[in-house]
């Protein structure tokens, strides 16, 4: 059934909130921009280029997309939603990455992560995080070439014109910028080496509180993206159940684990600060579309995201886990909601009417 | 009310648009100049409609019945004021499908004569039946918008042995503020409205909940309230819909309502403010519900407030009084959340009515609706506990039976979750428009039903009339068979004498 059309009337209300799918969409980058503005500072022009190649890839793709089916694409990218997908695909790369890593990752983020399924709020998926899954199967060099932070204003830091050398033709010999591993791809190849973790971490990449670190965007500026998740979570936009079962999830078995034997496995801190546990929280598992719409559900999907990244990346053979682990809890997600389902008013848990007298 | 008292205190479901309730709600009372005529639908409240014991050109006073209550479920209708029968015939239905409804015209003769009343001086003398009796005659219905005959509940109530009124000021309803006004005006009548209730259900005590954005109504009902312990005052939270029944019930009792039960079986009934005072007129004065209290508002009218008037008038005079400044781009009869759109204003006044709400370009705006995102925020809204995202889903692909597996019987049409739909999605008429097609669904089964049974039962009959005459063939023949040869065997025994 379609909304009555013309001036039939439409059922009530006749009060709408304030509220839209737009300011959803503003608020999430509002609350990554901090963030965002951290690791251009952190990696200079390079990350500056590849971060506007990749959101203007997604919406490309979505626009193509929209035009193969006829529709105006001008209203559906207002949204927002293809800007933001392209934008947390942009935090998951390495920041002096190729600009090709860019386009084919916006591209098949909104393409094949999104409008095959029918566009917004119909993809089982992240799209973000298909884009970086697909990137990473089909370039694994290029997605672990991790470089040690060169702030923008270094001496010997990229301007914006070599610095968009580095994103079109790859990294230059000129610079500083050392190769680096981020923690743990450095700890995972130690460890594969038969170095445990009691040696390798003594000559470890640096990292600093403040987040000063090799990698990408969003996992350098951990504390950022924690503040902009706390500011999602207070004004509404989205609940704390997901990155708190989330972060829970990593936390409690890499704290288990640590205790049990310290030099195989890192410490639950180190787990939460590295790699995209935090930005995977706040802005990537709480993704509307693809985890569950109740409260309980929540729980068990940001738990089940939690637990299989620590899995992932303690036992598997890529050192982060983030991506795979939404992916796989996205598509849990019907499953979960359909058999998570809040209480019915009058009915118990299982869906009969409440007793009398009870 | 405190952030941290807020935060424990505030109920989980529900909305909290912006009220509107004021300056409509703080403008003195005024009362409607006599209309020239009134136009009385005979069905202004659940159930059968009343049947007209008037005649066309028959003089009426103002009280006197024009129709009586046909059926268990019914309420009678009685004159707005005093004049001449000119009419019985069809007006335009208060309804989105602007029907006609049967309805008794009345021209006024502007004097204003009510028809001789009983007052009761001590309605506690009364048996509680002869209150019933008295509330059911003076035509009294709900008049928070549901309109079920309010005897028909005091008798439920009091054959179930309800323990607690309810007396619901919640009204939760955006703009709307004629139950406030009549707590502000008109507390003691509430209050003793209420009393006479709880009489004649037999209930100890009467929880009175309102609002807590109505303090001025609080202050007047507490004062109102103050000789009678058994009547409290409780401010609840203003959160929409707290004026549900379900909802209401939950907060000032902690009682959760079963889903196939009736308010009552729990011990509790619930009347609204206004349904008190008018049972305080029918009883005190003899006074039948003629008039009431409606709030015209939206940004269209010139002088929003609240407005004493005639059953019957028309909505154009209702806004005439209160002018208008521009032509309303929406006409509303009830809130905005739950209230029915009107075509146009010559729609008469009736019983149920709280509002009219002239809505300018500006406030009826809806945004268009965009794809449905999984946000959860209908999840989060609902006050039953649904998931409006999933109903939708499912009604939108036509599995209608899909959605009565999430529960849409429960589904109370308070359009939480479409105000707060951040896509903007018409939720509540997806909801609507599956409930219709499932009871269109239900009657066509009753109906077939009905033709298989008489089918069943006519070859049944058929099976059986065959075979009664084929055996009173058979026994005629053997009668006869039988004389035949008695016959036979008496005449050779005549031939041997």
């Amino acid at each position: 059934m379609k909304p009555a059309p013309g001036d039939a009337p439409v059922a009530a209300p006749y009060a709408a909130t304030p509220n839209s799918v737009r300011r959803v969409m503003s608020i999430v980058m509002g609350a990554l921009a901090p963030a965002t503005l951290f690791g251009f500072w952190l990696y200079g022009w390079p990350a500056v280029y590849l971060w506007m190649i990749t959101i203007a890839a997604a919406a490309l793709g979505e626009a193509c997309c929209l035009r193969l089916m006829a529709r105006d694409a001008g209203p559906v990218l207002l949204d927002g939603s293809a800007v933001l997908t392209g934008w947390l695909l942009a935090m998951s790369l390495p920041p002096w990455a190729p600009w090709w890593i860019g386009v084919f990752g916006g591209f098949f983020a909104t393409v094949l992560g999104k409008q095959v399924f029918g566009g917004l709020g119909q993809n089982l998926f992240n799209p973000a995080m298909v884009g970086r899954v697909a990137l990473l199967i089909s370039f694994p060099v290029q997605m672990t070439a991790w470089v040690a932070p060169l702030p923008i204003l270094a001496a010997g830091a990229p301007g914006p014109i070599s610095g968009l050398l580095i994103t079109l033709k790859g990294m230059q010999p000129a610079f500083d910028a050392v190769a680096s591993a981020s923690l743990l791809g450095f700890a995972k190849t130690e460890m594969s080496r038969g170095v445990d973790l009691a040696q390798s971490l003594l000559h470890a990449p640096l990292q600093a509180w403040y987040g000063s670190r090799p990698g990408s965007l969003g996992e350098t500026a951990t504390w950022l993206i924690v503040a902009g998740g706390t500011v999602m979570i207070f004004l509404g936009t989205i609940t704390w159940h997901i990155p708190l079962s989330m972060l829970l999830g990593i936390a409690a078995p890499a704290a288990l684990l640590h205790v049990v034997d310290p030099a195989r496995y890192l410490d639950a801190g180190t787990h939460l600060l590295s790699g995209g546990a935090m930005l995977g929280a706040f802005f990537i598992a709480t993704d509307y579309v693809t985890s569950p719409n109740t409260p309980r559900g929540q729980l068990v999907f940001g738990a089940g995201c939690g637990v299989l990244t620590y899995v992932i990346r303690t036992w598997a053979g890529y050192p982060e886990g983030v991506a795979f682990a939404v992916l796989l809890m996205n598509s849990m997600t019907p499953v979960i909601d359909r058999y998570i389902k809040p209480r019915i008013y009058g009915r118990n848990r299982q869906g009969s009417a409440l007793e009398l007298g009870k | 009310m405190g952030l941290i008292e807020r935060f424990f205190k505030e109920p989980r479901w529900g909305v909290h648009p912006d009220d509107h309730k004021r300056p409509a709600a703080d403008a003195p009372l005024r009362v409607l100049p006599p209309p020239a005529r009134v136009h009385l639908p005979l069905q202004q409240h659940v159930g059968g409609a009343a049947r007209p014991v008037v005649l066309v050109g028959q003089k009426v006073l103002k009280g006197q019945l024009l129709a009586q209550s046909q059926g268990n479920i019914s309420a009678p209708i009685h004159a707005s004021v005093s004049g001449t029968v000119t009419a019985i015939s069809e007006v335009t239905a208060p309804h989105p499908s602007g029907l006609g409804l049967a309805a008794i015209t009345i021209e006024s003769d502007f004097t204003d004569r009510w028809v001789d009343s009983d007052p009761v001086v001590d309605p506690f003398a009364l048996a509680p039946e002869e209150i019933i009796r008295r509330t059911a005659a003076a035509g009294v219905v709900g008049l928070g918008g549901a309109t079920f005959p309010a005897a028909v509940k005091f008798a439920l109530g009091k054959r179930l042995a309800v323990r607690t009124l309810i007396v619901n000021g919640g009204e939760c309803e955006p703009y709307l503020s004629s139950d406030d006004r009549i707590m502000r005006d008109f507390p003691e009548q509430v209050v003793d409205g209420a009393r006479i209730i709880m009489h004649a259900i037999g209930a100890s005590d009467a929880l009175v909940g309102i609002e807590d954005n109505k303090p001025e109504a609080i202050a007047a009902m507490r004062e109102a309230a103050l000789a009678c312990p058994e009547v409290r005052i409780r401010p609840v939270p203003a959160r929409y819909p707290m004026g549900s029944d379900k909802q209401l019930i939950q907060t000032l009792t902690g009682k959760e309502v079963p889903a196939d039960a009736r308010a009552a079986e729990v011990g509790v009934l619930v009347h609204n403010v206004s349904t008190c005072a008018a049972v305080h007129r029918a009883i005190r004065l003899g006074q039948p519900l003629v008039e009431r209290i409606v709030t015209i508002n939206g940004a269209a009218v010139a002088a929003p407030g609240n407005v004493f008037a005639p059953l019957g008038t028309l909505v154009d005079e209702l806004l005439a009084c209160c002018g208008l400044t521009e032509a309303p781009a929406r006409l509303i009869l009830g809130g905005p959340m739950m209230g029915t759109p009107l075509l146009h204003g010559r729609v008469p006044l009736v019983k149920g009515a709280s509002g009219i709400l002239a809505f300018a370009a500006h406030e009826a705006a809806i945004p268009e609706a965009g794809p449905c995102i999984r946000c959860g925020s209908c999840t989060r809204a609902c006050p039953m506990g649904l998931l409006p995202l999933e109903m939708a889903a499912h009604i939108r692909a036509g599995d209608l039976d899909g959605a009565v597996g999430y529960s849409l019987s429960d589904c109370i049409s308070c359009g939480c979750c479409a105000y707060v739909c951040p896509s903007h999605i018409p939720l509540v008429q997806y909801f609507s428009h599956a409930k219709g097609e499932l009871s269109a669904r239900e009657r066509a089964r009753l109906r077939s039903d009905a033709g298989k049974r008489l089918a069943e039962a006519r070859v049944v009959r058929l099976e059986r009339d065959a075979r009664e005459k084929a055996e009173l063939a058979a026994r005629r023949k053997a009668e006869r068979a039988a004389a035949k040869a008695r016959a036979e065997a008496a005449l050779p025994q005549e031939e041997t004498t």
